[in-house]
């Protein structure tokens, strides 16, 4: 079954068409990158499919049942995760304390004021395993606020991650970072995928990541679906390079 | 393990408590003040749960502040309650009202929360300053005083002597910050932070953030609520000072001073604060300028209080 699917979903702020009829199907598995030339209104189609605000027309489906109108806590409980362009972490806490906030929310003991021995210990396995993939073992007393862009985005990912997501969804995951570090966090994004499986939705703007990484590239341009296909063809593709890699190719 | 304490200061601070009607009187102090050092810290500690543990500020806990004091005091005169009957009639009367008001205000944020609180807490300071038939006024609810402490197997009398009411203080000061401990060390407690941290990462891990919120008022309000019964016991008195909007900003001064990223910090402040006003105010009635000025001085070179000071470079 299609794991995500978007049909004609608008959002008009005021005048403005930020989003306008983009339909999208991703299925469970996939990669699917996000692209386009800035205020394509990538970010705000995350926005919609997320539950951060509500679309102006149109519907989210998520394994077949409609989210259009549910709540961000809704969305999260059937499986849906997502990190953002600024980076959303707990700069006061500890990497290890930023993750034991996520997967105990995961395991449902949000609201528990004590918690059990076996339980601690089963989470603390857990947390492990997450600094194990996040490449933050060494770090784990460390406070977020006190590290490096690059791995403050990998403690993100890592949090995202914890809720163990149908759907993980990267709002320009290698925004702002240096050579090292974007590599660092392909590295990471193709490893999720490949080795664990996740289904991904990803924006980018690097071209390298995303003719690495995306098995499907959608490109927005002016909240409209410019081209859809696999890297080959949308590197191709002459309206694309017209209006978007013309410009940014490098 | 441990988020917010260290061992060794829980420890200190435990004995400095348990020993304090002791050496009180050595460094120009009286049992009494003891006391409201206690009980003042309980409040500030309460409203820093919220504060400091949730990242949002009321400026209107005074309101459940006095409702304890009125709710025990009224328990007491009307109702010849025992001490423990009329602690608990004034923290549910309180807990009641706070859950209420919550609920109406939890969608606001930062200082526009901080508004509403104070308007709602307004509220409950003119109703016990023109509902003279029922709470004495503006010249307070007297005719009553704290009855002794029926224990079952002996009777402490609490209302004569000083130090024996200090001690059941320290027992309810004990048992209330134990359970915020608890509260704020607990996978529950992570989510307050994680509140305080990052509203939207915490959204998007999942957390109902309205809700999170007003239970996290209403929690501190149940326990700034036993301390305003406390005060009450104390004074052996209540008047609409008590509710006023004047205290909610001590309270805020006490948390911010001693330091509101510690859990032990507005204990810290309350006790600068109270001794402060104490003798201060023997001298000059112009004690709150000197308060305010210890206050600007805490915050410039201090701005994660004075217990955030000394521990500072731990995750505190």
């Amino acid at each position: 079954m299609t794991l995500l699917l978007v049909d004609r979903l608008s959002k008009r702020f005021g005048s403005l068409v930020a989003i306008d009829e983009v339909s999208l199907a991703v299925e469970p598995g996939e990669l699917r990158a996000i692209i386009g030339p800035n205020g394509a209104g990538k970010t705000t189609f995350f926005n919609l499919v997320s539950g951060l605000f509500p679309p102006s027309s149109g519907s989210v489906r998520f394994e077949g049942e409609e989210i259009t109108n549910l709540t961000v806590e809704e969305r999260v409980r059937r499986g849906m995760a997502r990190t953002f362009q600024i980076t959303e972490v707990f700069p006061e806490l500890t990497v290890a304390d930023n993750l034991r906030v996520a997967v105990e929310l995961a395991r449902g003991y949000g609201l528990s004021p004590w918690i059990g021995r076996a339980a601690r210990r089963k989470i603390g396995t857990e947390i492990d395993e997450l600094l194990a993939t996040g490449d933050l073992a060494g770090k784990r007393h460390v406070l977020v606020g006190a590290l490096s862009h690059g791995d403050q985005r990998a403690v993100e990912i890592m949090m995202a991650l914890a809720l163990k997501p149908r759907l993980l969804m990267l709002d320009e995951p290698t925004a702002g970072m240096g050579d090292q570090e974007t590599y660092d966090i392909v590295r990471l994004v193709r490893r999720l995928h490949r080795r664990q499986g996740f289904t991904i939705m990803l924006i980018e703007h690097d071209m390298r990541v995303v003719f690495n990484l995306a098995d499907k590239i959608m490109v927005l341009a002016e909240g409209r679906v410019l081209a859809e296909g696999t890297p080959k063809e949308i590197a191709a593709n002459e309206a694309v390079q017209a209006a978007y890699l013309g410009e940014t190719a490098r | 393990m441990s988020l917010v304490r260290a061992r060794g200061l829980d420890v200190l601070i435990a004995a400095a408590l348990l020993s304090m009607p002791f050496w009180m009187a050595a460094i120009g102090g009286y049992t009494e003040l003891a006391t409201r050092v206690l009980v003042m810290g309980l409040a500030a500690m309460s409203l820093n749960f919220l504060l400091g543990f949730t990242g949002v500020l009321s400026f209107g806990h005074a309101a459940y502040f006095g409702l304890g004091a009125y709710g025990a005091a009224m328990a007491i005169k009307y109702l010849e309650a025992g001490t423990i009957p009329a602690i608990a009639f004034g923290v549910a009367a309180a807990t009641v009202a706070a859950a209420i008001i919550g609920a109406l205000i939890v969608r606001r944020r930062g200082v526009y929360f901080a508004m509403v609180t104070i308007a709602f807490g307004q509220v409950f300071y003119f109703l016990a300053f023109r509902w003279n038939s029922v709470t004495g006024g503006d010249d307070g609810l007297t005719g009553w005083h704290r009855q002794p402490l029926d224990l079952g197997f002996a009777t402490l009398d609490i209302f004569r002597n000083d130090k024996a009411f200090y001690y059941f203080v320290l027992v309810v000061f004990a048992l209330c910050v134990a359970a915020m401990a608890q509260l704020i060390a607990s996978p529950f407690g992570r989510t307050l932070l994680a509140i305080r941290e990052n509203e939207r990462r915490a959204r998007f891990l999942g957390v109902p953030i309205e809700n999170r919120i007003w239970l996290s008022f209403v929690i501190s309000c149940f326990f700034v609520s036993a301390a305003g019964a406390l005060y009450a016991l104390l004074n052996n008195f209540t008047d609409p000072r008590a509710l006023r909007f004047d205290l909610s900003g001590n309270l805020v001064i006490m948390a911010v001073m001693g330091g509101m990223r510690s859990f032990w910090g507005p204990l810290i402040g309350a006790g600068i604060f109270v001794a402060l006003q104490d003798y201060v105010s023997s001298h000059t009635q112009n004690w709150m300028s000197v308060i305010g000025l210890v206050f600007v001085l805490v915050v410039r070179f201090f701005p994660r209080g004075v217990l955030g000071a000394l521990r500072r470079g731990r995750p505190a």
